[in-house]
């Protein structure tokens, strides 16, 4: 009990959190480089070209390591959205805000890749895929919730508003992939020949999970960057940012 | 309970009263019909089947756009904060705030969707699923919605930002309903898509209110 009550104060207090992220930030960076490099050397060079698809499924290192991330970075928002709404934990509201615009972009990266891909696959830039459907959709809840918080100039109502609507999110966002799914099969003859065959092999399997990993970390490092920089524009009056710039100012005058 | 009811009375009483201001989201409802063959051209044939999305479409954009001032005047003269601090709780408020919403202002659109149906050339059959998927779809319009105005209601502007927050949740109703009509206008069965449109129904009604207490006590403590 006495661990937790500890670590529920520390992770509430920001001038614990803040140099600490910062000591953090290069080697999560490191890590995301030596995962990067080795994942786009074997995918880009090493990895055999598909049968099928000839040299245009490398696009796939790219495409599919974006949109797991863009859904499990919902997964965490909505995670963040509990404990900010059961435990009022300050920092996870911190972290959901900071997160929105990351699976956004990582949405973005999936459906504009996808629709590289699909040029050359499907012969057409936009397909009303279900998938693709379906991540458009994710992108738009990411800037829904992004704007709700922005309307919102008190950022103790923004933030409580936008767990609620995270957490909103979170059991509608099945819904909407089942039913999106459910209708593409209606509408339309399925127009995409089978990609996820599970039989993928394994000289394209490990660039694609080093890729996996390496967007894992990125999505970590931009979090703890974005976190950082949301806390000091937030307690920008407060004492331990003022000791902070108090601090710099003292190294930068030596 | 007793204040439940008493609001539904009261809701329904003064929207009576003004009954000028409950057919305005009707005759939305009608010029987006309208929009549409001088849009994408008159011929029959194309009506016809464009028809079950296209009345879906537009009687989701009036009951969305009729949300906007749901909690806005309770919120301003501050009805809702002391309804917050009574002993009824701010679900059964909300509850009965969306039912009577619905009351004033789905049911005349579904009354009236008929006669658009017939002017886009849909089949007689499909009309009466048309009436049946909006009564099971047009609760759950302004549930939903009612969340995304209660999250809003303490700003200033919001008009452009509830149908940001609202339209990707309208999704599944809209692929539903508009697909119950559509297969039947096919001379299909609609029952499936009926069936999966009450579920989504009763999970709406029984979750949504939850959510709304929840952003309206959010809103109100601002």
């Amino acid at each position: 009990m006495n661990i937790i009550a500890k670590w529920y104060y520390r992770l509430g207090a920001p001038n614990w959190f803040y140099p600490l992220a910062g000591k953090m930030i290069p080697w999560v960076a490191a890590i995301f480089v030596a995962l990067l490099i080795p994942g786009l050397y074997m995918g880009l060079v090493t990895a055999p070209a598909d049968y099928q698809q000839g040299e245009s499924f490398r696009i796939m290192y790219v495409h599919v390591p974006a949109a797991w991330l863009s859904m499990f970075v919902y997964a965490a928002m909505a995670i963040a959205a509990v404990v900010a709404l059961v435990w009022r934990v300050r920092m996870a509201e911190i972290m959901i805000i900071s997160s929105a615009p990351i699976g956004a972009s990582f949405a973005f990266i999936a459906l504009i890749t996808g629709s590289l891909w699909g040029k050359p696959m499907w012969g057409a830039w936009w397909v009303w895929d279900a998938r693709l459907t379906s991540e458009l959709i994710l992108f738009f809840i990411y800037l829904g919730i992004f704007a709700l918080y922005n309307a919102i100039e008190d950022k103790q109502t923004a933030g409580k508003a936008m767990s609620i609507l995270t957490l909103v999110g979170v059991i509608n966002l099945p819904i909407i992939h089942y039913s999106v799914v459910w209708w593409n099969t209606l509408h339309q003859a399925a127009t995409v020949s089978k990609f996820d065959t599970p039989s993928i092999h394994i000289d394209m399997l490990i660039p694609l999970l080093l890729m996996a990993a390496a967007f894992q970390f990125l999505y970590l490092l931009l979090l703890l960057m974005k976190m950082r920089a949301n806390l000091l524009e937030q307690d920008l009056a407060s004492g331990w940012v003022k000791k902070i710039v108090f601090e710099r100012q003292k190294n930068l005058k030596k | 309970m007793r204040g439940f009811f008493y609001l539904i009375k009261r809701d329904l009483t003064l929207a009576f009263r003004r009954r000028g201001e409950a057919t305005n989201s009707l005759v939305f409802f009608g010029l987006v019909v309208l929009l549409f063959p001088i849009g994408i051209g008159a011929s029959e044939k194309l009506l016809s089947e464009v028809a079950p999305g296209l009345i879906w479409i537009a009687a989701l954009l009036a009951t969305m756009l009729s949300l906007d001032n749901l909690f806005k005047e309770d919120f301003q003269d501050g009805t809702l904060e002391q309804w917050a601090l009574s002993e009824h709780s701010l679900v059964s408020f909300a509850w009965a705030r969306l039912f009577s919403h619905w009351v004033i202002t789905a049911v005349p659109l579904i009354i009236v969707a008929p006669l658009f149906a017939i002017s886009l050339s849909l089949p007689a059959e499909a009309i009466w699923v048309l009436v049946l998927s909006l009564l099971l779809g047009t609760p759950l319009l302004i549930f939903i919605g009612g969340i995304g105005v209660a999250l809003t209601t303490g700003l200033k502007k919001s008009s452009m930002l509830l149908p940001l927050l609202v339209l990707p949740f309208y999704i599944p109703v809209l692929i539903f309903g508009a697909s119950a009509v559509e297969v039947t206008a096919g001379g299909w069965s609609a029952a499936g898509q009926l069936y999966v449109l009450g579920a989504l129904f009763v999970l709406g009604i029984a979750l949504a209110p939850f959510a709304v207490a929840s952003a309206l006590k959010v809103s109100v403590s601002q």
